[in-house]
């Protein structure tokens, strides 16, 4: 599967993706320091693909979906979506490549102006970047609501009108409306009913198919992104963890953190459920304007050796299609004398597997 | 609905009467032994609204008074509320903007107003009078004194309303369109802090009102022989227990003015809101 990726066009591509929000403090509103939201973050996707970015809260999915299209403007770091520098060009230049990348929001009440109707807010984007007008627009519009599913008669009213699944609708429609090739979904489905969720994510994959759309699906919620991704990035602290294909990354997790993330999904069979060794992380996320010296997970990872505190691991390429940020993987340490504590590390590892 | 009839039905009174209501409001009988006897008379036929301490007609005065009331409140007001949402847009939108603009708000709220308007007044009333003609050179030159001196309020409500709206993700959606600057704020931040500008326009209406009647009190607003509703209250404050009639009549129509377009900036608000519409 790694190597059908490989052979793909890589459609998007982050490069030490910083972004850091300043801390003032004092009187003179020095800077005292930085909110390190997303950290040297690099990825790709292949065109047509979905990569899942998961990780709890507040360790910078979303702030890293919104630099990569550029609702902010990143600290550092190298943004290219279909050969163009996204991430360095000025805003003014930007609007030429908006039709590109779109995004749907979390919150579908608060993504929508409730002052417009859905035909103004799916028109909208239409207005402002192709020459339609009147009939032909609202044409499109209409052509846009048949594909996310709403019916035609709900083009002049307000979104306070609409239920929680249909607003995410509109808003889909709207990101649809340019035709773009790469769609930032930050989490979509969190502020949805369960039996909506299904609904929309299917509606996603659906339009993947039909107009070969790339995703990268923000989320929370574990077993949808194994649903819905053929990639999947964990992000801790504003760093990846682990990357890799869904498949292999949900059997075999590499990087602890991803380990005990996944063993909070509950099993739907009990009896599985009864045998679920939980792995319960002890402490509190540590702040991202302080993080610890080493590797961020350091302080919580119950495989924590001696060099994680010193030294930062840098993302690796473990397996073929997989890397990994986690000195358990260091070829260059166990070489060095940590082959003991790395095996001693993995032991337990296997344990939890079978 | 009823705020808008009294409101439509002063406006009436004060367009339409001195048409119906021949009677010039500044006569005065020339003849001093008829003038002393037509002096605070009270209501009666000729004299609907009795006459005042120079013998004139209330109804005409209160006609005449009222067009200049009406005027100088909704003319101030439209020039508060566009300064104050300008800056109170500017100042929450763009940043760098913010602390400059803020600044300059404080300023104009720690001014003393009132030694601040009759300074102007003093400065500026008779060139632009000899300019634009006393009364329209008069009434430009207050509603500009008490527009540019009451906007503080609304730019401040409508820079901390805009300060929320610009996180709202629908306003991160349109930037994500690519809509420039200006249309985001005409299109999604204007509509949405449409409430809170009505609500202080309203007000604002009321204020410019009594601050025009203020100056006029003082000597320093309009001619004295000119009639507005403050000037008429002041003038009949002085002998307000013989003659209670002459403060009530300006007093009143100050009130239901006030109270009516605070009922139709409520009403035009929830008219504009699509969640409310309709129900």
């Amino acid at each position: 599967m790694a190597e059908a990726a490989a052979a793909r066009r890589k459609l998007v591509e982050v490069q030490g993706l910083k972004m850091y929000f300043p801390i003032t403090a004092g009187l003179l509103r020095r800077k005292v320091g930085d909110v390190k939201a997303v950290d040297d973050v690099s990825f790709e996707l292949y065109e047509g693909e979905t990569l899942g970015l998961v990780g709890e809260s507040g360790c910078g999915k979303s702030t890293a979906g919104r630099a990569i299209i550029r609702l902010y403007d990143p600290t550092a770091g190298r943004v290219r979506i279909d050969g163009h520098d996204i991430g360095s060009a000025p805003q003014s230049e930007l609007r030429r490549f908006r039709p590109l990348m779109q995004m749907v929001f979390q919150d579908p009440q608060a993504s929508l102006n409730p002052r417009m109707t859905v035909a103004a807010i799916i028109g909208e984007p239409l207005g402002e970047h192709t020459e339609l007008r009147g009939d032909a627009l609202l044409r499109r519009v209409y052509e846009l609501m048949d594909a996310v599913g709403l019916n035609r008669s709900f083009a002049n009213r307000y979104p306070h009108e609409f239920s929680g699944g249909q607003r995410q609708r509109i808003g889909i429609a709207r990101a649809l409306a340019l035709n773009p090739k790469f769609i930032v979904c930050d989490e979509p489905i969190a502020a949805l009913d369960v039996s909506i969720q299904a609904q929309v994510v299917n509606l996603l994959e659906e339009l993947q198919d039909r107009l070969g759309l790339t995703y990268l699906f923000i989320s929370h919620d574990l077993s949808m992104v194994r649903h819905i991704a053929d990639r999947v990035a964990v992000m801790y602290l504003g760093r990846i963890a682990e990357i890799g294909p869904r498949d292999g990354l949900y059997e075999r997790p590499l990087h602890p953190y991803t380990e005990a993330l996944l063993s909070a999904v509950p099993e739907p069979d009990p009896n599985v459920e009864s045998r679920r060794r939980r792995i319960i992380l002890k402490g509190d996320v540590p702040s991202p304007a302080n993080p610890p010296p080493g590797c961020n997970f350091s302080t919580r990872c119950p495989k924590v050796m001696d060099i994680c505190r010193r030294i930062e691991p840098v993302v690796a390429e473990v397996e073929p299609g997989r890397r990994v940020a986690c000195h358990l993987y260091d070829k260059t340490i166990e070489t060095a004398g940590g082959t003991a504590a790395a095996t001693e590390a993995r032991a337990p590892n296997k344990e939890t597997r079978t | 609905m009823v705020a808008a009839c009294v409101l439509g039905f002063l406006i009436v009174f004060v367009l339409v009467g001195p048409l119906i209501w021949r009677i010039d409001p500044n006569f005065i009988e020339p003849d001093t032994a008829k003038m002393f006897k037509l002096r605070n008379k009270p209501p009666s036929l000729a004299h609907p609204m009795g006459t005042d301490q120079l013998g004139r007609d209330m109804l005409a005065r209160m006609m005449f008074g009222g067009r200049v009331s009406l005027a100088v409140g909704l003319v101030a007001m439209f020039v508060a509320i566009f300064i104050g949402t300008a800056v109170g847009v500017m100042a929450g939108f763009f940043r760098r903007l913010d602390g400059i603009l803020m600044r300059l708000t404080d300023l104009f709220l720690a001014l003393p107003l009132l030694p601040l308007l009759l300074v102007l007044m003093m400065l500026f009333r008779d060139p632009v009078a000899r300019t634009l003609g006393p009364r329209f050179g008069t009434f430009l030159l207050i509603v500009l004194a008490i527009g540019v001196t009451s906007w503080m309020s609304a730019s401040r409500v409508v820079r901390g309303e805009v300060l929320a709206l610009k996180e709202r993700e629908y306003v991160l959606a349109a930037r994500s369109i690519g809509l420039p600057n200006r249309r985001i704020i005409l299109r999604h931040i204007l509509p949405n802090v449409l409430s809170p500008v009505l609500v202080a326009a309203t007000l604002g209406i009321a204020g410019a009102i009594i601050t025009e009647s203020v100056l006029s009190f003082l000597g320093l607003g309009f001619p004295p022989d000119f009639p507005t509703w403050g000037r008429l209250l002041y003038d009949g404050i002085a002998e307000i227990r013989s003659y209670p009639e002459r403060v009530i009549w300006p007093g009143l129509a100050i009130s239901l003015t006030v109270l009516s377009v605070n009922y139709i900036g409520d009403g035009l608000r929830d008219a504009l809101d699509p969640r409310i519409r309709g129900r």
